[in-house]
């Protein structure tokens, strides 16, 4: 089994010419536009494009049938190497994949254990452990917020981190949590948002932490409003409003896409299953113009140390969807 | 001259206005993708090429219509009964527990051909029951339909993410869905079946519920036209109080169209989660429902008519994916653009044309209009 995987690791190295790249993108339900995860994507790949000069296929899906659709075609086409665009993605990806063995895919937020598919995930954990200490050190009532979007595993491993970011600094620290909402559309509600995050300023919070794509808009809306702080997610959200915006935890999934599609051109694209986290720069937190003067020098020094703890494993940080559960 | 009461040849009401409709339309769409900067005829090439261009894009094509032909087939029946049943969308998604629980209670114990037809049946059964209520309270309380059915999408979207999410999710699992059925559950694909006979062809969603669905438009015609049912349900929908004087109990007649409205709108499960995911999921209808109303509508409520927007709807949907694939300047918001104006055009307006081609009509037959003003 082992050697059969080589061997195919080694055909698809030999098929795979630097010229003859043709990368294929294909977005999830939320489509390219969603300010969020996958807008995230496009912003790496369009940073290929524009870098590389090649012009990439893509497609949208708008129902669930279209996943494996649209990534047979795209293999089909001969697009090399194959993005799929989030967990919803993975079953389809796990039938097509094992269909064109000579083609490279590569998933985001999922895991498909082939030997043609590259699986990139993010430890999501380490990252909103950074935000967590932040916002700890800059609550002043000890209480802090956490909004996510719909209630999955992956959304409540956010919290997990981040939770245990705010105790490290804080033991006292309360963390009131709320989820939007089980369906997809609490992925795009910022009414919901706002309105949460009020409730969560009148029990005493004044720092939210939103990982809740579209939604956040809301939450963000709602702490400038109130004069609270609040933490973005995925991209570097700290413009939307400076001076009530504490800072960001980025999740690189724009360097993932790209790295995906310029890894195939330079011949050095691997497959299996890449987990980054703060070592490998996959997450972390946003320090920038909009927010340098909420982040004090200890602030700073304080979340700097504890990232150096966590890459050197000094802090093992709990990571929810290990066991399903928040106790570390 | 009143134009609407000339009798048009069948030729023409069939086969002329719907196909100026659909001339117009594309014309209109045409413009659109002009005004992008894309060739029109190119892009109805593509759209025309991925829809029937090879097998695959055959099956995939074939595949939607299945699902237009169900729930076009449950607005039509109940439009027969003068109801406008616009809870196809809810009762298709209440059926796809129906079969959840069924599946995932027997699949361990049942051989497929058992567990399969008892399947179909609750996927009926949940899907007749999920439009009774609102027959009732039509019915009896005199609730007005559209009004129930439309609320009762909603009600069955809130239910199932309820149970998805809490109940029935598989354990570890990121996204709410059941487990995989077990094999005996699964309806063959076609292109399994097709292989029994030698011929080979692509892999597609294309299952055999599609014959299930043609089977549908036989019985259907069949109970409309050809069974005294059919007569009471017609009758009643024309005229309630002949109805009464027939005989006929306008009540029942409620219940019934319903009942069997849900049970063929229902029948969308069975192509979607026996044939094709294999696993409960959200959204699986994913707007089927509130499409076979235009279907319907556009195929006069009588199945032939329903076979064949069926298939217009099923070229669109396949084709329009191809055309978002090949163009890049068009994008899905567009593709539902141009669908939604041949909609637009064959459904709502289906009847715009219809006075000027009688009058090319009757000035060619001149014949007729002694015939009209008589």
């Amino acid at each position: 089994m082992k050697l059969l995987g080589t061997l195919a690791l080694l055909l698809t190295a030999a098929t795979a010419h630097a010229a003859d790249v043709q990368p294929a993108v294909v977005f999830d339900m939320g489509g390219k536009f969603d300010k969020s995860f996958n807008q995230g994507v496009y912003d790496g790949v369009e940073r290929f494009k524009t870098e590389t000069g090649i012009a990439y296929r893509e497609f949208e899906v708008t129902n669930e049938t279209q996943r494996e659709q649209a990534l047979r075609r795209m293999a089909q086409r001969g697009a090399n190497p194959v993005l799929g665009v989030g967990f919803a993605q993975a079953p389809a990806m796990e039938k097509v994949a094992a269909e064109f063995p000579d083609t490279k895919f590569t998933i985001i937020d999922a895991v498909v254990d082939l030997p043609n598919v590259q699986s990139v995930v993010f430890k999501e954990h380490e990252g909103s452990f950074l935000v967590g200490v932040l916002a700890a050190m800059a609550s002043t009532s000890g209480k802090v917020g956490f909004v996510g979007g719909m209630d999955i595993p992956l959304i409540r491993r956010f919290a997990c981190g981040y939770e245990q970011g705010a105790k490290h600094v804080n033991g006292d620290a309360e963390v009131i949590q709320n989820m939007t909402g089980t369906t997809p559309a609490a992925w795009n509600d910022p009414g919901r948002g706002s309105e949460l995050s009020i409730g969560q300023f009148d029990r005493g919070v004044d720092v939210i932490y939103a990982a809740a794509g579209g939604t956040g808009v809301g939450v963000y809306q709602a702490a400038k409003d109130s004069g609270k702080l609040a933490i973005g997610v995925d991209s570097n959200q700290n413009y939307i409003h400076p001076g009530t915006m504490l800072t960001s935890m980025l999740k690189r999934v724009d360097v993932a896409a790209y790295n995906a599609f310029k890894q195939a051109m330079d011949d050095s694209w691997q497959p299996g299953v890449q987990v980054l986290g703060l070592a490998e720069d996959g997450v972390g937190w946003a320090l920038d113009e909009h927010n340098e003067s909420l982040i004090s020098a200890d602030m700073k020094s304080a979340v700097e140390g504890v990232a150096k703890q966590i890459i050197a494993g000094d802090i093992a940080v709990h990571d929810y969807t290990s066991d399903n559960n928040c106790t570390y | 001259m009143n134009t609407s009461t000339v009798e048009l040849p069948d030729w023409l009401e069939i086969v002329v206005i719907p196909l100026l409709n659909i001339i117009l339309a594309l014309f209109c769409a045409g413009l659109i993708i002009l005004a992008i900067g894309e060739n029109p005829i190119e892009a109805v090439g593509i759209m025309l090429k991925g829809a029937f261009g090879y097998d695959e894009a055959v099956g995939y094509t074939l595949y939607y219509t299945t699902n237009f032909i169900f729930t076009g087939l449950a607005v039509a029946i109940a439009f027969h009964a003068n109801l406008f049943n616009i809870g196809g969308e809810g009762q298709a998604y209440f059926a796809g527990l129906g079969i959840a629980l069924v599946v995932l209670t027997l699949d361990q114990y049942l051989p497929a051909l058992l567990l399969i037809p008892l399947a179909i049946a609750a996927a009926a059964l949940f899907g007749s029951l999920w439009a009774f209520i609102p027959a009732w309270l039509q019915a009896y309380r005199g609730s007005h339909i559209v009004i129930t059915t439309i609320m009762f999408n909603f009600i069955a979207a809130s239910l199932m993410v309820y149970l998805l999410v809490n109940v029935l999710i598989q354990p570890g699992s990121m996204s709410p869905e059941t487990r995989e059925f077990a094999t005996t559950a699964w309806l063959p694909f076609m292109h399994e079946f097709l292989a029994l006979f030698g011929v080979t062809v692509t892999r597609t969603p294309l299952n055999l519920s599609f014959f299930l669905a043609l089977l549908c438009c036989l019985i259907t015609w069949i109970y409309i036209w050809k069974t005294r049912w059919g007569y009471a349900l017609r009758t009643a929908g024309q005229s309630e109080a002949a109805a009464v004087y027939a005989g006929i109990k306008p009540k029942r007649i409620i219940i019934t169209a319903m009942c069997l409205s849900g049970a063929l709108a229902g029948l969308v499960a069975v192509n979607e989660l026996m044939g094709v995911h294999h696993r409960l999921l959200l959204n699986f209808t994913a707007g089927y429902g509130f499409t076979g109303i235009a279907v319907s509508l556009m195929g006069r409520n009588h199945p032939v008519g329903i076979i064949l927007a069926s298939l217009l709807f099923g070229i669109l949907y396949q084709g329009g994916a191809e055309l978002a694939f090949e163009l890049p300047k068009i994008t899905r918001e567009m593709v539902v653009a141009i669908q939604g104006l041949i909609i637009l055009f064959s459904g709502a307006l289906a009847l715009m044309l219809r006075p000027w081609v009688v009058r090319v009509y009757l000035l060619m037959r001149p014949s007729a209009i002694n015939a009209a003003a008589s």
